[in-house]
């Protein structure tokens, strides 16, 4: 039947067109779908700063010197000059929640037995891949004469 | 009353054509040979899949998927509702037993090259369904929002960010934002009850038809061995089926005396205890670990440096993951890379595969 050229061009003309259409159907459906999919991200200013008493066991854990930095936790630990360290506490590997270890004195992951110096370093050899983010800490003494931290978020964005 | 019984099947018989299905299974022949135990796996796992289905539709009448109420409504049917401990440990135990059942289905398919011509895609849609019941328990395991269930939601959801360019994105779309929170839990209980199982319904379909239109496939040294003879078969209906019936039964008496005996799992390596809320500032648990059936890939990931040789491109998470990657896209396309002479590789390849699994399944599980 498709001996007519003309008409064979016709009708492959015409598959053409219909399938455009429903590649174009099949587009408009998947696309606001594939949208909903990801969500929005919520721009806020979030955290960029906490004070902190560091003797304070409500606001740091005495034990894993975890602390809330906004929708984080946070690690504080005393570095090896004495200095203040303050660093997100979400291990760089696959993002559990890092603790300070008092036997070893190093930041350890439980998940996959990450290991972290107080520098924030990752422990060539364990699995992270990267030092923890770390946040600047100043030390203030309220009228009182009170220590506290301040502990922000390091180059604004 | 048994005419009346007649009456009623001959009525629907005029309608539906009940003799049709009838002489479908009785026609359906089983070959009976030295191998014949493993038909009864597939059904097996389909018996379980159908008493998840119940379990699970029970459990979503008390169930609520927020942060505030998730752990609590878990709580309250353990500890209130009658019986709701029963259904929650059936629950529980049967989605352990469901991914032990089907994998044993898969290794005893691929060791006797079940899936050759024609049936690569009762092959692809069996394996694909084995991915959804990893998706079933990977997500029914946040829904009580406990402490542990937190963390390795967070480790699980973090994986996928390994992948170049796309990663970040997937992360955030299986996690519903930035991190994992309740808009995780609203995402994983759609996930559970209502996508994965409309996916698994749809290949589950695919997959039995294929099943009735091929016949129970013969395992190649059968077929050699009875060469020339009639094969001997059984009916499906009611021979096969009986048989299979009797082994539910037996999975059903199992389940039940695990679920009575040991309502909070086995604690070693099905564990159903509740445990503590989850507390997103918390330290995390240590001896944090996944289920049974992550455990093979979880110790791969802890045993694999930040950086492979120190070399600094070369991260360890991300070669493991390709990995992962690679050995399952190389089991789905299984039928089509067995082609022609290649068993003996495939039977290599899949031994060491299951010994990579059990091995380091117990020391994912044993080693701190
Ligand atoms: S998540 Fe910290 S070591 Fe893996």
């Amino acid at each position: 039947m498709d001996r007519d050229p003309t008409l064979r061009s016709r009708r492959s003309f015409l598959d053409m067109v219909i399938g455009l259409g429903f590649t174009g159907l099949a587009a408009a459906v998947l696309y606001p779908v594939a949208r909903y999919l990801i969500p929005p991200v919520r721009s806020g200013p979030g955290t960029r700063s906490v004070v902190l008493d560091p003797d304070d066991p409500a606001q740091v854990d005495p034990e894993t010197r975890i602390f809330v930095f906004g929708s984080r936790p946070g690690i504080l630990v005393k570095g090896p000059g004495g200095q203040w360290k303050a660093f997100s506490a979400v291990c760089t590997h696959l993002s559990c929640t890092v603790r300070f270890q008092a036997e070893s004195n190093q930041i350890w992951c439980p998940c996959h037995n990450g290991l972290f110096d107080l520098n924030g370093r990752n422990i060539p050899g364990t699995p992270p891949p990267r030092p923890l983010e770390e946040f600047e800490v100043h030390e203030r003494e309220d009228e009182s004469g009170k220590k506290t931290l301040l502990v922000s978020k390091g180059r604004s964005a | 009353m048994a005419q009346r019984l007649k009456g009623l099947i001959q009525w629907l018989d005029e309608r539906v054509g009940l003799g049709d299905i009838r002489a479908l299974g009785t026609h359906k022949q089983v070959p009976i040979h030295r191998h014949s135990i493993w038909y009864y796996f597939g059904g097996t796992t389909l018996f379980l899949f159908g008493v998840q289905a119940i379990t699970g539709i029970l459990l979503t009448l008390y169930y609520r998927p927020s942060p505030e109420e998730a752990y609590e409504s878990v709580r309250f049917i353990t500890g209130e509702v009658e019986f709701g401990w029963l259904i929650r440990a059936i629950h529980g135990w049967t989605a352990n037993l469901i991914i032990l059942v089907a994998m044993i289905h898969l290794f005893s398919v691929l060791f006797l090259r079940a899936y050759r011509k024609p049936r690569e895609g009762t092959w692809f849609t069996g394996f694909a369904m084995l991915l959804l019941f990893l998706g079933f328990g990977f997500s029914g395991y946040l829904l009580p929002w406990n402490e542990l269930s937190y963390f390795a939601t967070r480790v699980g959801t973090e994986i996928p960010g390994a992948v170049p360019f796309i990663g970040d994105t997937i992360v955030q779309v299986m996690r519903g934002g930035e991190e994992v929170t309740g808009a995780t839990l609203s995402r994983f209980y759609g996930l559970h009850i209502a996508i994965l199982p409309a996916m698994f319904t749809l290949l589950l379909g695919v997959h039995l038809f294929l099943v009735q239109r091929h016949g129970m496939s013969v395992p190649e040294s059968v077929e050699k061995a009875s060469a020339g003879k009639p094969a001997r078969t059984m009916p499906f209906l009611p021979n096969f089926m009986l048989r299979d019936m009797v082994g539910w039964l037996g999975v059903l008496g199992l389940l039940a005396g695990l679920a009575a005996l040991a309502p909070e799992g086995d604690g070693f390596f099905v564990k159903l205890e509740l445990g503590e809320k989850a507390d997103l500032f918390g330290a995390t648990p240590a001896g944090l670990r996944p289920e049974w059936y992550f455990l093979a890939m979880f110790y791969s990931l802890k045993l694999l440096p930040g950086h492979i040789f120190g070399i600094d491109w070369l991260v360890g998470e991300q070669v493991g993951v390709l990995c992962f990657t690679l050995v399952g896209a190389a089991f789905f396309f299984l039928p089509l890379i067995d082609r022609g002479k290649r068993f003996l590789l495939v039977r290599v390849a899949g031994s060491l595969v299951l010994v990579w699994l059990i091995v380091f399944t117990i020391l994912g599980r044993v080693m701190k």
